[in-house]
This record gives C-alpha cells, sequence and structure tokens, in this order.
C-alpha cells in the first residue's frame, strides 16, 4: 500500500508544486533574456535584480477581477482554461528526471506516445477558450490553434516513429538506457528528427515564430482576449508548463535525459559526481533557453505559411526519415 | 454536382472590427474587414478619431504660432513639418534664408527622416512579430531625441524653426555629437539588416505582399517610400530641391516590384543616404547668421502659395493663401503624405489575410495624427 | 474488486456522455462530451491493461478527428434550428430495421463466443517471440492479421482519395 499509493501520491504532489514554481520562474527568465537580447534591463523593481517579480506576478493575477463576458458560453468559457493546463501536468507523471525509480512518478511501456496524445489534448483549451469567448478574434485564434494542431502533431509523431525504431522502445526510461547502451545520445543519429521535434514543439506550444492563436499584433492576443484574472493566468501556466515539457522530452529523447556527456567514455567518469538530476535541469535549461532566443530573434510566421511548411516540408521530411532509418536499421 | 456542393459549402462572410482600439493600426485607425476565412474580401478605412481642425485653426492663428502647431500633425517627425510651414511662409513673402540657417536645417531634417524611419522599422518589424528589433530601434531613435533636446529644448514637438531662419544656432560640441551618432547609425542599420533582410521568415511575410504598379501608385496618389518602392523616381529633395538639398550628393533608392520587402529596402537605404547627407552638411557647415531679414510683424501681400517638401513619409505640402491685410493665413491646407498614402490601403489589403493587413499597415508608414489633423 | 468498480463507474460515465452526445442542444457542447467519452473509453482500456490502446485512443480520436469536429462546427452556424424531416414515418421504419439487425448481430456474436468458450482468438500461428502489450499487438498486426491489417489501410487511402475528390471543385 506505501508503495503503491502513498510514495506515488507524495511524488505527485512534490512534482506539481515543482512545475507550478518553475513555471513562475521560467517568465522571470523569458522577461530577463529577452529583456539582455533587446539590450535592457528587464523587471528589476521586485527584490533584487527583479528576482520576486516571478512571485509578485501570480499574485497580482489571483488578485484580479475575474471578468466572464456576458455573452460567453459560461461553463465552456470556464472550462476551457482547466482543460489546457490538466494535461500540461499530468505528462510530467512520465518524464525521468534521474536512473532510479526514485525520480519519476511512473514508467509505463507507451511512455512516448502518452507523452503525444496527452498533450494533444491539451488544444482542446485553446479552442473552446476561443469560441466560448462569443468574440471573432478569439474564435479566429480558435480556428488557427486547431489547423495547427493538427497538422504539426502528424508531423512530430511522424518524426517519433523514428526515433522509436532507433531506441526499440516506448519507455522514458527505456530511451535513455537505449542511449546509454549506443553510448551516445540520439541527437546525434538523428538530428533530423531532433529539427523536426523542435519545430514542431515550438509550434504545438504557440511559441514564436508560431504563436498564430496569440499574436497580439493581429488577433490583440487571440484566444485569450476575453480572459483576464485568474483564468488567464491559468493558459500562462499552461503554456509554460507545455514548454517546460517540451523541453524535457527533447533532452530525454535526443540529449541524453540524465546522461552525462559522453556516457560510454570511462576517462570522463569524474563527471558522474555531478548528479544525474542536475544533468537533466541542465539541458531542459538549455533547450528552454533556446525557445526563448527564437522567440527574441523571429518574426512570425504567417497562418498559411505555417500549414504549408507543416504538411508539405516537415511531413514529407518526417516520413522520408522514417523510411531512412528503418532501412538502416534492418541493415545494420 | 459542384454547385451543388458550392451551395453546401457557402459562408458568411466576417465583419471585423480592427481598432481604433487595436495593437497595430498605429494609433486610431479603424478598419472594417470583411473576411473570407481570414482573407480580406473587402475593408473600409475609417479615420477622423484624432481630427483637431489644424488647418482652420490656423487661420486664426498669428504666422508664427502655426509653427507650433504644425508640430501636432506628423508628431514623430515634427521638425520636417516646421521646414515645410516656414518655407512656404518664406517663399510666400520671398524672405532670403541664410545659407548656415538652410544647412542646420537639413540636417534636422535629415536626423528627422532617420527618427522616423527607426520608428517605422521599429513598429513595422513588431506587427510581423520581431520585437526586437522594435527596442533595437527605439534605442537608436533615442539618441536623435537627445540631439533634438541638446539642440532646442524638446524631445517630441520641437518647434524648432522660424520664419526666415532659426531662433537658435548650434550648441558647442553639437556637429561633433552628430557625426559621432551617424558613425553609430551605419553600424546599427547593418544589426537591422542583419536581423531582417536575409531572414526567411521576414522575406515570406513581405516578399509579394501588397504589390502595386507604378502607375497604380502614381494614380492613386502615393508618395514617398511607397510610390518609390513601386519604381516611379519621384523625390522632392531632388525634383525641386529646397533647404540646402541642391548642394548635396545623394541617391534615391527604388523599388522593382512594389512590395513590401522593397518598401522595407528602399527606407533601410534612405537610412544610409540620409546619413550621407548629414554628414556632408556637418563637414561643410558655413558660418553666418541664422536668420534672414524678416520684419517684426508678419504680413505677407496678398497671394498664395504652395510649396512642398519631401518628409520621412513622403510628400508634404502646404498651400498657403494671404489676404495682404491680417496677421493669419488666409487660407491654410496641407497636403499630408500620411493621408494620401492611406488611400493605398484598401487595394493593397484586399486579397490578403489578416495577419498581412497589420504589415500592410506598416508598409505605409502613416501617423494618423497627420491623416486627421 | 477495484478492477470491478472501475468498470462499472466507466461504464455509467461513458454511458452518460454518450447520451450527452446526442441530446445536448449546443453543438459544441455535443462534441466536449464525445471528447469526454473518448477519454473514458480510453480509461476503460487502462482498467483491461491495454494501454497501447488507450494511448492510440486518446491521440487518434480524442486528439485529432475530434479536433476537426470542432473546427467544422465552430465554422457552422449554430444559431440555425435543425430542418425538419419530410417524412418521419419511412425513417422511423428504416431505424427500427436497423436497429433490429443490429441487436441481431450482437446477439450472434455473443452466442457465437459462448459456443467457442474458450480462447480460440488469442493463439496465434506460433507463440509469440515478444513480450509486452505493444510488441504483441504489433506482432500479431504483421503476421496473422496483415491482410485485414492492408486492406484497412487500403480503405482509408481510399477514403481520404474520395474526400479530397468530393472537396475540390476543380478536379
Amino acid at each position: 500500500m506505501i508503495d503503491t499509493v502513498f510514495w506515488p501520491l507524495v511524488k505527485i504532489v512534490v512534482l506539481l508544486n515543482a512545475v507550478m514554481v518553475s513555471v513562475t520562474f521560467m517568465t522571470l527568465l523569458e522577461r530577463k533574456v529577452i529583456a539582455w537580447a533587446q539590450s535592457r534591463l528587464g523587471p528589476m523593481r521586485v527584490g533584487p535584480y527583479g528576482v520576486l517579480q516571478a512571485i509578485a506576478d501570480p499574485i497580482k493575477l489571483i488578485l484580479k477581477e475575474d471578468i466572464t463576458p456576458a455573452k460567453a458560453d459560461k461553463v465552456m468559457f470556464t472550462l476551457a482554461p482547466i482543460m489546457s493546463l490538466v494535461p500540461a501536468f499530468v505528462v510530467f507523471a512520465v518524464i525521468p528526471f534521474g536512473a532510479d525509480p526514485f525520480y519519476y512518478v511512473a514508467d509505463i511501456n507507451v511512455g512516448l506516445l502518452f507523452i503525444v496524445s496527452v498533450t494533444s489534448i491539451g488544444v482542446y483549451g485553446i479552442i473552446l477558450a476561443g469560441w466560448a469567448s462569443n468574440s471573432k478574434y478569439p474564435l479566429l485564434a480558435s480556428l488557427r490553434a486547431s489547423a495547427q494542431l493538427i497538422s504539426y502533431e502528424i508531423a512530430v509523431t511522424m518524426t517519433l516513429v523514428s526515433l522509436i525504431l532507433t531506441a526499440g522502445t516506448l519507455s522514458m526510461v527505456g530511451i535513455v538506457e537505449a542511449q546509454q547502451e549506443a553510448g551516445v545520445w540520439f541527437g546525434f543519429i538523428q538530428p533530423v528528427a531532433f529539427v523536426l521535434v523542435l519545430i514542431g514543439g515550438l509550434a504545438e506550444t504557440n511559441r514564436a515564430p508560431f504563436d498564430m492563436p496569440e499574436a497580439e499584433q493581429e488577433l490583440t492576443g487571440g484566444f485569450h482576449t476575453e480572459y483576464s484574472g485568474m483564468r488567464f493566468a491559468l493558459f500562462f501556466l499552461a503554456e509554460y508548463a507545455n514548454m517546460i515539457v517540451i523541453s524535457a522530452v527533447i533532452v530525454v529523447l535526443f540529449w541524453g535525459g540524465w546522461l552525462r556527456p559522453f556516457p560510454s567514455v570511462d576517462a570522463l567518469a569524474v563527471l558522474d559526481y555531478i548528479p544525474q538530476w542536475c544533468w537533466f535541469f541542465f539541458k531542459m535549461f538549455m533547450v528552454l533557453y533556446l525557445f526563448i532566443w527564437i522567440r527574441a530573434t523571429l518574426p512570425r510566421y504567417r497562418y498559411d505559411q505555417l500549414m504549408r511548411i507543416g504538411w508539405k516540408v516537415l511531413i514529407p521530411i518526417a516520413i522520408a526519415n522514417v523510411v531512412i532509418t528503418a532501412v538502416v536499421k534492418v541493415l545494420l | 454536382m459542384a454547385t451543388e456542393s458550392a451551395a453546401m459549402f457557402d459562408t458568411d462572410e466576417l465583419v471585423l472590427n480592427m481598432g481604433p482600439q487595436h495593437p497595430s493600426t498605429h494609433g486610431v485607425l479603424r478598419l472594417v474587414l470583411r473576411l473570407d476565412g481570414e482573407r480580406v474580401k473587402d475593408v473600409d478605412v475609417v479615420m477622423g478619431y484624432v481630427h483637431r481642425g489644424i488647418e482652420k485653426l490656423s487661420e486664426n492663428r498669428d504666422w508664427t504660432q502655426i509653427i507650433l502647431l504644425t508640430d501636432r500633425m506628423d508628431y514623430v517627425a515634427a521638425a520636417t513639418n516646421n521646414l515645410g510651414y516656414c518655407e512656404t511662409v518664406e517663399k510666400l513673402m520671398e524672405v532670403e534664408v541664410p545659407r548656415r540657417a538652410r544647412y542646420i536645417r537639413t540636417i534636422l531634417a535629415e536626423l528627422q527622416r532617420i527618427a522616423s524611419h527607426c520608428l517605422w522599422l521599429g513598429t513595422h518589424a513588431m506587427d510581423i512579430g520581431a520585437m526586437t528589433v522594435f527596442l533595437y530601434a527605439f534605442r537608436e531613435r533615442e539618441l536623435i531625441l537627445d540631439l533634438f533636446e541638446e539642440y532646442c529644448g524638446a524631445r517630441l514637438t520641437y518647434n524648432s524653426m522660424r520664419i526666415g531662419g532659426l531662433p537658435l544656432d548650434l550648441p558647442s560640441g553639437w556637429d561633433a555629437k552628430v557625426r559621432a551618432f551617424c558613425d553609430i547609425m551605419d553600424s546599427k542599420v547593418e544589426e537591422y539588416e542583419e536581423l531582417l533582410t536575409n531572414n526567411r521568415i521576414w522575406l515570406q511575410r513581405t516578399r509579394g505582399i501588397g504589390v502595386i504598379s507604378g502607375p497604380d501608385a502614381t494614380a492613386l496618389g502615393l508618395c514617398g517610400p511607397p510610390l518609390r518602392g513601386s519604381g516611379v523616381y519621384r523625390d522632392v529633395r531632388k525634383d525641386e530641391p529646397y533647404a540646402a538639398y541642391d548642394e548635396f550628393e545623394f541617391d534615391v533608392p527604388l523599388g522593382t516590384r512594389g512590395d513590401t520587402y522593397d518598401r522595407y529596402l528602399i527606407r533601410l537605404e534612405e537610412f544610409r543616404q540620409s546619413i550621407r547627407i548629414i554628414r556632408q552638411a556637418v563637414d561643410g557647415l558655413p558660418e553666418g547668421p541664422i536668420m534672414g531679414k524678416v520684419p517684426r510683424l508678419l504680413k505677407p501681400k496678398a497671394g498664395e502659395t504652395y510649396h512642398a517638401i519631401e518628409s520621412p513619409k513622403g510628400e508634404l505640402g502646404y498651400f498657403i493663401a494671404s489676404d495682404g491685410r491680417s496677421t493669419n493665413p488666409y487660407r491654410f491646407r496641407v497636403r499630408p503624405p500620411s493621408f494620401c498614402n492611406l488611400q493605398g490601403l484598401r487595394p493593397l489589403v484586399i486579397g490578403h489575410l489578416v495577419a498581412d493587413v497589420v504589415a500592410l499597415i506598416g508598409t505605409l508608414d502613416v501617423v494618423l495624427g497627420e491623416v486627421d489633423r | 474488486m477495484a478492477e470491478t468498480i472501475a468498470f462499472y463507474t466507466l461504464s455509467v460515465l461513458i454511458l452518460g456522455l454518450a447520451v450527452l452526445v446526442v441530446t445536448a442542444k449546443n453543438t459544441v457542447h455535443s462534441v466536449v462530451s464525445l471528447v469526454m467519452t473518448f477519454l473514458c473509453v480510453a480509461a476503460l482500456y487502462v482498467v483491461l491493461e491495454a494501454e497501447f490502446l488507450a494511448v492510440i485512443q486518446i491521440l487518434v480520436y480524442a486528439g485529432g478527428i475530434v479536433v476537426l469536429y470542432l473546427f467544422v462546427v465552430m465554422l457552422v452556424n449554430v444559431g440555425r434550428p435543425p430542418e425538419e424531416h419530410r417524412d418521419p414515418r419511412r425513417l422511423s421504419v428504416l431505424g427500427l430495421g436497423l436497429a433490429g439487425a443490429m441487436l441481431l448481430e450482437v446477439a450472434g456474436i455473443v452466442a457465437y463466443s459462448y459456443s467457442r468458450s474458450t480462447s480460440s482468438v488469442t493463439a496465434p500461428a506460433g507463440p509469440s517471440p515478444v513480450q509486452g502489450n505493444t510488441e504483441e499487438l504489433g506482432w500479431l498486426l504483421y503476421t496473422d492479421y496483415l491482410i485485414p491489417f492492408e486492406l484497412a489501410s487500403v480503405l482509408l487511402l481510399v477514403a481520404m482519395v474520395g474526400a479530397i475528390v468530393l472537396a475540390r471543385r476543380d478536379l
């Protein structure tokens, strides 16, 4: 009973809180990094170098008035932020932060597919928010979101197939172990897949340059135009939690999860003194930094261009990648 | 079968009210878009939300008081407005402006052009989603505002010229600062180019968007970069030189395709040409008085005149009629480049997507204070 | 015991939500209920220890197809009242007939499975060389059920081509 119920529950509670806190600090990190990229300081007022801004923001959002538009669909309007947040948090259950079972909640044998399928539920939040607001900009945003999700999910899933072929397993722990056995991170074996998943991940989390459903310059905030207060904060939380999920997935799939660099070279065994979760979080941080960097640099794609890239570029490349991987796998 | 399915899939058009409160309509422009999906079928451009009646107001103001009103039209290029007005009155009164004053006016006007283009570049890039360029461009605009502040004390509405010359001579060391600024700006334009010019997303978002041919642009009365982007050679600085432009060497960049990307390239090239003009003007700055011989009480003789200059946005013209008796204009009329360029919005926008609408508002570089006056 | 509780709870949920799908006045509400139904069905698969099926259920139905439903439903004018049928009697006769056929089919399946009480379906040609839910499914699909599997994929391809032909007017 203690092993099957108590410890998992403790882990879940700890993990959820950790995710919440890291999301708030993620917003601070993003503001800071973008500020530095734009030769300004970013938040500096709350606490030393503005670090307490991460706490001030949620407090402000909680205290704000929560407005429901008079003509909105009340049930869906309330449900939408929850629907976008829950999947983002559920996914953390299968992400292994270390080799020891202590570092993950569950290792299910379809872990990777579980992540793909649960994150695909998250888009309902955006679509329903846009529809329930009963307003034109959010409606356009939700149409964009649904079209975008469908096209990128196919590309990403196809890409993951080639990765599954390489690893020979669907379990997240198994994939990292396969990289240990191979002695090389899959990012070096499957660079194309990495780029595809990165692009697809940006598109699925609605990050720049694919942030069309938000597009504040076009749709004035998109699906969350009509949201305020805590419900808006939930969307925000979901977006950043999704970013963290995607970066964790990328780290597990391509950059060796908790493994140190050159896992097969014994001469570097001294690196093992750094705990595994440190490696994991360091790599995750690098991917997140990349996300923020991209946002600071690139302009936004147009909705139809994004669809064209998804269907005419990414999906063919992903399929070709699967075929090549399969052929190589059979030949070797 | 085909007609039946067409009837089945028939969709209602969506009327989307964009603005006057919208982050990308650059002030208080309002667009009533008729959308088919995200494609724009038609658009009504509604303006007039910041109409202050500057033209009528000017007819009840002293000749010198009007300078201050012109600041409020194109408020991101106030010095150019001052220049246009002062030169028009000088033309009406046949006043000779000293050479030093003309040189300084040119420097101010070109600095103003860079500042205005900085603002355009920043907001245009921001509309397309490149938010870093926005802050970079504003960083450089800040340097120009500092220069203006040192010269005339104001940062936005300068009131920096007088009929017959200038109110103030340059502060000592100002020319060195302008030279230093030119060096900085040269490298910064390179930086903008690195971020945008060959960026694939930027190319996809601007190339082939809002194409307008030269004859069409002329027929619509477009002016400035939107006109030159379509390959029409028209620059008041070259065609009808004013201030001291006939003494400087500079090129007028022309586009070939007439799309948003060409208009972007032209404005970037104008940064460089403006820097070139400023360098020549600062190097060759003559000594002498800064005010011409102007009577204490301005009372031009009866008559009317039209005078145009090349503002950052295009051809800025003033028509002024004087009845020769009163100390204010009998009729005061402005040809605002933003207003004329805004007319191009509807033909440019139709057939494009909502995301392009904001890019096209940006590429026309309109300032609503000048459109509405 | 726990399994039974889970099964009945999920069944009630599925049936309740399925009723909501057909009774909800608002189309979007109906689609959302459909998503919930699919999620509960996926949970049912998990109870049956068919994790792979559960995940695929969510991925394909809840995450993919219903998003398209929503996409279409949002585009259609939902304010319009449903059109009335011209001849309700004839359709009700047809419906009754179909329901009867369905009932017969279910009864047939039940009778068939009772007559072959032991598991004959799960016996593949040879002993399965792989372990694990996913692997075994893949093994079965590519050995015993290869032809039905390929046929299904051809069927899907036909449906796809058909949809494109119907939707494009300039073909």
